[in-house]
């Protein structure tokens, strides 16, 4: 605040906007190659000189990769809704009630988080092969509809609702369901966001499990699409940087369009946390 | 030609048309690992076939590569996943082993027909005197070189080195370095994860005087002079001639295809990939002899009708099998994949074997070996890490041969004991 | 007695809704976590190929795993993983956060810089970073040494250099999660503890160490949990940067890896489940133990 500051700050904002330039280096030279041609891709520039928008042509007319994206967003907003409602209505359970055994639920939930993935995902592909779940939507969803993060992140938010507004609401004769929705919710609606936000971008990326219990590639999600692409494509790098530029930028967008929310979020979540 | 195919197709469709109210559609699912000519491939023998087959409808799946193996294995048992399935030759024995195939009916390919008319390297695919699976197509590798580069170091672009020790004279005149001597240009472009442990393997280990396996494909044989003269002229490429540098621009496939490799060992499946690079002028020829001996290392991936085809799926499926593996599938197979007829007539006819890019793989068949694969993951790995522990660990050739031998013993013996 | 009984059934009824909000989650959790997590240990004491049987064998994959060279080449990869991973990557996010917190102008376009390669697919981003570590003239990295004059570097291609060139990715695609996490931490800390302490005269270092490092205790017992369980982890960047073979001798690969090849590589289920156990207990001993210590006052 003070101008003795002034220079000092000069320097340290320069510095960390060469930092995030440089953090973005490889982001920019992914977007830059899906321009170039299969001739200028093996020349050094960073900037295509001649820009082109073959690859994007080649890729959404003759890939599956609409599909593949419509999946994903499927996936992930389906997901994303599951794990608020779940996770917060276990969060509050843990937070708000109290009952024997909430303290064996919570560390039973909190365990899960050091189950690895790669641990389960043999017993879910048997489970999925005896219920008919191959190559099913719900096959790809049903790992994921809730999780021992968002719990925790959440019964730490609900923690912090006050005691006096839910017993007020409980004197008024509210049902607890009411209470929670009504009542709690909405006092915790960063960390909502916040969950919400990480949940998506979470699924967006997923890549072992979908990899697994898809076949059809009509179902596929974006990054199993990608991985299976840039096995065919492997030589075509500018192909493959083409459909890599396509997978991210809508990740990116979210990002610019939330960004607000997820600061705020996490801001409380590094007070409770 | 074409209109008359087109008409019948026609006919037979309108006829079929007529009956399918009564006849019901027999659906069969055909899967196979995703490469992009090898799909376009079978979505047209696909097309073909239901043209004269109404009754049939084919569902073609196909699935990445690295993960085919596993989707195979695991949708089968569980009645799921495909009716025909591609495999690699390799892999006949797992499969075998976990009944994931039903042998050919012997009235429709008759064992004696598929002798007469198939390479031999097919009768790998019979086993107590019945055959289970059959391809479409076999490969083999050749010398891809860079017409421009050759020209540029003052060689006739038009001839390829013929033995050795040619190729490592011409690599050495390609190799271009800057002021500082780092290469910019490299005279072979090396990837022991791409093709090159095949030709170590199969082909300069014999060309050293040595063999890779025993005649029974159950003792590893390489851990011989010969074996350790093969792996010390493969990485003398890059330690003492250094006209290579294994990595150079990730990989050689991308080193010959960015026009910076004079010379590269691939197949015939990569023809259509390269000649869709602008720019870049290329021919292919035979692998480079060494004493006047050539070998070469051929492999295929054959179709095989599982268990869960019964019935009336059961008779398409072997319906559809027959069809991918006819002459007309084949030369449609070539002409898409670049991949050779696994028939001998169709892959020696004049026309093929004078083709200035199938020809010198189609000539190398005559001279070619298939590795007997007990684990190909395992044992191109035993490969790259016996060059990779002299390149990088300064380990001595012999010991390097020794340790790789011992350890693919190792794996061979936990096959044939199991 | 009565008011007892009202009393008792209040606390009944509460926990009777607590039982109703947990009811299908804890059907979730039992059937698509635990059940699985004891069947893949059930697994590891098998022989199966996936295809025929499963054989009981007891312990043997665990003796097998034990004797086996690459196993433990594989767990002291993993662990440095962890150690220079958590150890680079928290102190780098906590100083990018401590400065950008003090930067008003721009803030958010600067944050979003930083954030931005978390939310990139490691598939897409490993290829681009294969590029920078090429030798010269490909390579933006060996361009950057020789034209300081320095010798090139074989990253990739060297078995001492090779884990920290994968690693390097790993820790870039996860610094924008930390940067944002203690920002985050950092505009919690009340504004009247630095007040107090400019009036006391403390400079910039004591209130550094004094105020803001044992204000973001717990952003920083989160963010050590959670970074350590994602490098024992670390998969995606190695298997894209080495084309799935943790190469070169092994030298990059991470347990992870190792349990994929054994697993969708070899069809090795049983020896796989049994590596799959051991991750399981590492992340577990992790966890307790960073929280304990990170928790104990």
């Amino acid at each position: 605040m003070t101008p003795r500051a002034a220079p000092g700050r000069t320097i340290a904002w320069t510095l960390l906007f060469l930092g995030g330039v440089v953090m973005v280096t490889p982001f920019i030279y992914m977007l830059a190659t899906s321009f170039k041609t299969n001739v200028e891709v093996y020349q050094l520039s960073l900037l295509p000189r001649s820009p082109t928008l073959a690859n994007y042509a080649q890729l959404i007319g003759a890939s599956g990769f609409p599909r593949w994206f419509a999946n994903s967003l499927l996936i992930a907003a389906l997901t994303t809704a599951s794990v608020l409602f779940f996770d917060s209505l276990v969060g509050y359970a843990l937070a708000k009630f109290d009952f024997r055994g909430r303290r064996l639920v919570f560390v039973a939930v909190l365990s899960t988080l050091m189950i690895p993935t790669e641990m389960l995902v043999l017993p879910w592909y048997i489970m999925s092969k005896t219920f008919g779940w191959l190559d099913t939507y719900w096959g790809l969803l049903f790992p994921g509809l809730m999780t021992g993060f968002g719990t925790f992140l959440m019964k730490q938010f609900f923690e912090g609702v006050p005691d006096e507004l839910i017993d007020a609401a409980r004197v008024d004769g509210w049902s607890e369901w009411r209470i929670w929705l009504e009542v709690a919710m909405p006092l915790v609606t960063p960390a909502l966001s916040a969950l919400a936000i990480f949940t998506f971008l979470g699924n967006w990326t997923a890549f072992l499990w979908p990899l697994i219990v898809i076949n059809d590639r009509d179902l596929y999600t974006l990054p199993v699409g990608l991985a299976s692409f840039s096995s065919e494509f492997q030589t075509e790098w500018e192909i493959v940087m083409t459909g890599a530029s396509i997978a991210t930028v809508p990740a990116l967008l979210v990002f610019i369009a939330l960004q607000k929310y997820i600061i705020r979020g996490i801001m409380l979540a590094g007070l409770k946390g | 030609m074409n209109n008359v195919r087109l008409l019948a197709a026609v006919f037979v469709a309108a006829i079929g048309l007529a009956g399918a109210a009564r006849a019901q559609t027999v659906e069969i699912e055909y899967w196979q690992y995703t490469f992009a000519q090898r799909v376009q491939a079978i979505d047209e023998l696909i097309k073909r076939f239901e043209a004269v087959n109404p009754g049939i409808k084919v569902k073609h799946t196909h699935v990445p590569y690295d993960d085919y193996r596993l989707k195979v294995a695991a949708a089968v048992p569980a009645g799921q996943g495909p009716d025909v399935a591609q495999l690699f030759y390799g892999w006949l024995n797992d499969y075998l082993k976990a009944k994931l195939l039903q042998p050919l009916p012997v009235q429709e390919f008759s064992p004696a027909e598929i002798e007469r008319e198939f390479f031999p390297l097919v009768r790998e695919m019979k086993v107590d005197g019945q055959y289970y699976a059959l391809p479409t197509a076999v490969r083999s590798l050749a010398l891809f070189w860079n017409r421009k580069l050759l020209q540029e170091a003052g060689y006739d672009p038009l001839k390829p080195p013929q033995s050795l020790d040619e190729l490592v004279e011409m690599a050495r005149k390609i190799t271009r370095r800057d002021a500082s001597g780092n290469l910019t240009q490299v005279g072979i472009a090396l990837d022991m994860g791409g093709q090159d442990h095949h030709w170590l393997r199969e082909v300069l280990i014999r060309q050293m005087g040595g063999r890779p396996y025993s005649d029974d494909k159950k003792k590893v044989a390489y851990n011989t002079d010969a074996g350790v003269k093969a792996t010390q002229w493969y990485v003398d490429l890059v330690s003492s001639h250094k006209v290579s540098q294994f990595g150079f621009l990730t990989n050689a496939v991308t080193a010959f295809r960015s026009g910076k490799a004079g010379f590269t060992i691939d197949g015939s499946f990569r023809l259509a990939a390269l000649d869709g690079q602008a720019g870049l002028e290329y021919s292919v020829g035979e692998l480079p002899a060494h004493e006047g001996k050539r070998f070469n290392f051929a492999s295929y991936w054959v179709n095989g009708v599982t268990p869960k085809a019964t019935g009336p799926k059961r008779d398409a499926a072997f319906k559809f099998l027959k069809f991918i593996t006819t002459s007309e599938a084949m030369e449609l197979w070539l002409e898409k994949v670049g991949e050779l007829p696994a028939r001998s007539a169709v892959a020696t006819d004049v026309k093929i074997k004078s083709h200035p890019k199938y020809g010198p793989f189609v000539r190398a068949l005559a001279y070619s070996e298939a590795t007997f694969f007990v684990d190909e993951t395992g044992q191109r790995k035993i490969f790259i890490d016996m060059v990779d522990r002299v390149t990088l660990k300064n380990q001595p050739v012999a010991a390097s041969v020794a340790e790789a031998a011992a350890e693919e013993q190792k794996l061979l013996d936990g096959f044939f004991n199991r | 007695m009565p008011n007892a009984d009202r009393r008792l059934s209040l606390t009944q009824k509460r926990a009777l809704s607590a039982w109703a909000f947990l009811a299908l989650p804890i059907v979730f959790y039992v059937s698509i976590r635990f059940y699985p997590a004891i069947d893949a240990f059930f697994i590891s004491l098998t022989d199966w190929n996936i295809l025929g049987q499963r054989r009981f064998i007891g312990v043997d994959n665990y003796w097998r795993m034990a004797a086996d060279p690459v196993f433990w080449k594989v767990m002291v990869n993993t662990f440095l993983y962890l150690v220079v991973g958590v150890g680079v990557s928290l102190p780098l996010g906590f100083v990018i956060a401590y400065y950008l917190d003090r930067v008003e102008r721009g803030h958010a376009l600067l944050r979003g810089l930083y954030f931005l390669p978390h939310i990139t697919t490691a598939v897409a981003m490993a290829w681009v970073w294969r590029w920078f570590y090429q030798p010269v003239p490909v390579g933006l990295f060996n361009d950057i040494l020789v034209s300081l004059d320095l010798p090139q570097q074989p990253f990739l291609r060297s078995t001492e250099q090779a884990l920290y060139a994968v690693l390097a990715p790993a820790i870039w695609a996860g610094l924008g999660f930390q940067v944002v996490v203690f920002l985050a931490g950092l505009k919690a800390i009340p504004r009247t503890y630095y007040e107090a302490a400019e009036i006391d005269g403390a400079g910039a270092w004591r209130t550094l160490f004094e105020i803001t490092l044992p204000q973001l205790r717990a952003t920083i017992v989160f963010l050590v949990v959670v970074s350590s369980i994602a490098f024992l982890r670390i998969f995606d960047y190695v298997y894209a940067m080495t084309s799935g073979q943790g190469g070169p001798l092994d030298a990059t690969k991470p347990l992870v890896l190792r349990i994929f090849e054994t697993a969708f590589g070899r069809f090795d289920m049983g020896y796989a489940a049994a590596q799959t156990v051991v991750l399981f207990v590492l992340l577990l001993a992790i966890s307790l133990l960073q929280l304990r210590l990170l928790r104990a006052r």
